[in-house]
């Protein structure tokens, strides 16, 4: 694995020397666009969460036989929400763990070469 | 009531038994290692994401998972589902939302985050209000499971004498042992608590058919208008049930959606089955904004994040407690399903003889045909919820305890006070709480366990998920903002669910209907107004919207009190840790001190 770039930031930063405040890292730019990505991020598997939790309540109210239709016993509803909800919503957990901490990798590299060009 | 369930049968108490003493002895031994104010209040921040997941899960899952959930399902059916599917997919939006800010932030409670992100102490103060409030509600229902077991396994023991043994025993744990103690016992305690529920239920299935058998003996209207189904496996071979009481909901009702716990309030101002339908559907979303949102606020459970050595460890924590905790929920309604076709005679029970016994109870019908295997079961049962309900209990104890100690005391009565009579105080506070909550506690034995959750979940969701989701995505807000917001929707939460419960317990039979007979009143205007009724029972549809939006409108009137800081408050945030944000802001902040 390369030397990560940001290693040296850190070890910069952990020194005693004061914190420099005019750096890539404390600009509005940086911080806006930290924001947003980890915004979209969490909206993106927020909203794939609540349409099957907003709909399966619609769909109950909606196309009532539709969801009471039998599945080994169970209906087509009882089955959804007592038993298949759950790992439907590891999916999306796991999905986001990685996503973020790929995304939490990439914004260290992007500090450390945004820092590398203000000074350059 | 069978006759088998009304004698003493020492097997259940023998595991009962077991579990109350290994968790003491828990308790008591790690008391000897927790020496530090850290050590008490956040574990030394040094518990591995294994231990602590499944330790928040264990703390997690209350006797609201572990009886309520399955008596509920018995009693209304499949509108019930939706608490233990919420309860599980709240942590998502935790995950989402709060859980990597706010541990990178680094505060050792929610009072310390509202503090630190608006430098206000005041506001500190009004965030540890809500610590308690929820807290109390959140033991009501825990206080209810231990009278509710305790009467089960000393058939005669009245309600109120278990509540205050079991409060008695766990607040004395909590004085002596504090959190380092309370991680290793809530982690061990889930594993029973998996224990319990998973292996009387393959035990309960393999001796009564599958769950989905048992599902299908309760039919639908829809089964009659479509007799084909898709896969018909076992219409063939119907389970044999046992006739339901005149007080048992009928099988098209219970088992479609828009039940009985749904339709409850329309229902009493007789409206059709049809107009009905509308009102439940409101319900059911008001239901599940009150435990998605709820699940990211809950106090006692936010403060373990802290325990996490990094933000990558709290999103794994995350993971892990969704795995741990959803595994577990599908287990609780089977108990239900079985429960309605083999003890039918609990609907005409209420109290702590009702269907929030069927946990307990279910297993001991094994004992006809296998003897002992069905008290043993039994006994697992019991152990299992004398886990739930001193699990979350302490937790409970160790947060509230700890916003008494910690911030009343240690910050606005005595600043000045020394570690030591801090740590004094935090015992003497752990007598206080544990004392408020078995009088509550004693109060509470005809409302259901799993309602009750629900209605601290609705507090928080109006009060905490707002500060802590608004407070990490927008650098508007202020602390005048974020206050109003939180103490009108956490406020009129906690009255709408209070009104509620009064009145409920109004048309009790017992002698608690006595003690809020002044109250009875309110039933007769909810059947003029079922949407109140409604709106007021499940407040969160309403409550939390009106919070966020006071939060945005306030903070915009007041937006010349953002903290000056607040582009550094926001790195340290969201910035990824390895870049060392919070270092150079503590040092700062250390710099502007001297």
């Amino acid at each position: 694995m390369p030397a990560a770039p940001g290693l040296c930031y850190i070890f910069a930063l952990m020194s005693d020397t004061p914190p420099e405040h005019d750096d890539f890292i404390h600009s509005e730019e940086f911080l806006h666009g930290l924001m947003k990505r980890q915004l979209r991020l969490s909206i993106a598997c927020a909203a794939a969460f609540l349409v099957v939790l907003v709909g399966l309540p619609l769909a109950n109210y909606f196309a009532p036989d539709f969801m009471a239709q039998r599945v080994g016993g169970f209906t087509l509803t009882w089955l959804v929400l007592g038993v298949l909800f759950f790992p439907f919503v590891w999916i999306i957990a796991r999905i986001f763990i990685t996503r973020s901490m790929a995304l939490e990798e990439a914004e260290v590299h992007l500090a450390a070469a945004g820092n590398q060009k203000r000074k350059g | 009531m069978p006759a088998s369930a009304a004698s003493f049968d020492p097997w259940i108490l023998a595991f009962s038994a077991v579990t109350v003493i290994v968790t003491i002895w828990m308790g008591f031994r790690s008391a000897k290692t927790s020496k530090s104010a850290s050590d008490f209040f956040v574990a030394g921040r040094s518990v591995s994401v294994g231990w602590n997941a499944s330790a928040i899960s264990g703390e997690y899952l209350s006797a609201a998972s572990f009886m309520g959930v399955a008596g509920m399902v018995m009693l209304s059916g499949y509108d019930a589902l939706w608490y233990p599917v919420c309860y599980a997919c709240g942590y998502l939006f935790l995950l989402l939302f709060i859980a990597g800010p706010l541990r990178r932030f680094g505060a050792y409670t929610i009072p310390d985050f509202a503090e630190g992100r608006y430098d206000s102490p005041v506001f500190r103060k009004i965030a540890v209000c809500f610590v308690l409030f929820i807290g109390f509600f959140y033991t009501m229902p825990q206080m209810k499971g231990a009278g509710t077991t305790l009467a089960y396994i000393f058939p005669g023991l009245p309600y109120w004498v278990g509540v205050a043994v079991v409060g008695a025993v766990i607040t004395l744990n909590v004085a002596l042992g504090g959190m380092k103690g309370i991680t290793l016992v809530q982690a061990v305690q889930y594993w029973i608590k998996m224990f319990a529920i998973s292996v009387p239920v393959f035990v309960l299935l393999s001796v009564y058919g599958g769950y989905g058998q048992n599902l299908s003996v309760n039919q639908s209207a829809a089964d009659a208008s479509t007799p084909a189904a898709i896969v018909q496996t076992v219409e063939a071979t119907p389970t044999p049930r046992l006739a339901l009481p005149e007080k048992a909901p009928k099988d098209e009702a219970w088992i479609a959606p828009f039940g009985p716990l749904t339709t409850k309030a329309a229902k009493a101002a007789g409206l059709s089955a049809e107009e009905a339908k509308p009102y439940s559907l409101l319900y059911t979303f008001s239901l599940i904004v009150a435990l998605v949102c709820g699940t990211a606020g809950l106090p006692h459970i936010l403060v373990r994040f802290y325990t996490n050595p990094d933000g990558v460890a709290a999103k794994k924590t995350t993971m892990w407690v969704m795995i741990l905790i959803g595994v577990f929920y599908v287990f609780p309604p089977v108990f239900g399903v079985l429960g309605r076709n083999f003890l039918p005679e609990l609907y005409a029970a209420t109290g702590s003889k009702g269907p929030d016994k069927v946990v307990l109870e279910l297993p001991v019908l094994i004992r006809q045909k296998y003897g002992i295997l069905g008290s043993i079961l039994s006994g697992i049962t019991c152990a299992g919820a004398f886990a739930a309900f001193m699990s979350t209990f302490s937790g409970l104890l160790v947060s509230m305890t700890g916003a008494l100690a910690h911030d009343v005391y240690g910050r606005m009565l005595r600043p000045k006070s020394t570690a030591e009579e801090r740590m004094r105080m935090f015992k003497w506070c752990a007598v206080l709480v544990g004392g408020i909550s078995v009088l509550l506690g004693a109060l509470v034995e005809p409302l259901e366990i799993n309602f009750m959750v629900g209605q601290a979940f609705a507090i928080a969701a109006a009060s905490y998920f707002p500060l802590l989701f608004m407070s990490v995505w927008w650098r508007g807000m202020t602390m005048k903002g974020a206050a109003t917001g939180m103490l009108t929707g956490g406020l009129c939460a906690l009255f709408s669910a209070a009104m509620v419960n009064a009145s409920t317990l109004a048309s009790d039979k017992g002698p608690m209907g006595k003690l809020f007979s002044g109250f009875s009143g309110l039933n007769d205007f909810w059947k003029e107004h079922p949407l109140l009724r409604i709106l007021c029972e499940q407040p969160a549809i309403w409550s939390v919207p009106l919070s966020i939006g006071l939060m945005i409108v306030v903070s915009k009137a007041t937006r010349k009190t953002i903290p000056a800081d607040i582009r550094m408050k926001m790195l340290v945030l969201h910035a990824p840790e390895k870049l060392g944000l919070k270092q150079e802001y503590i040092q700062e902040h250390q710099g502007a001190a001297h």
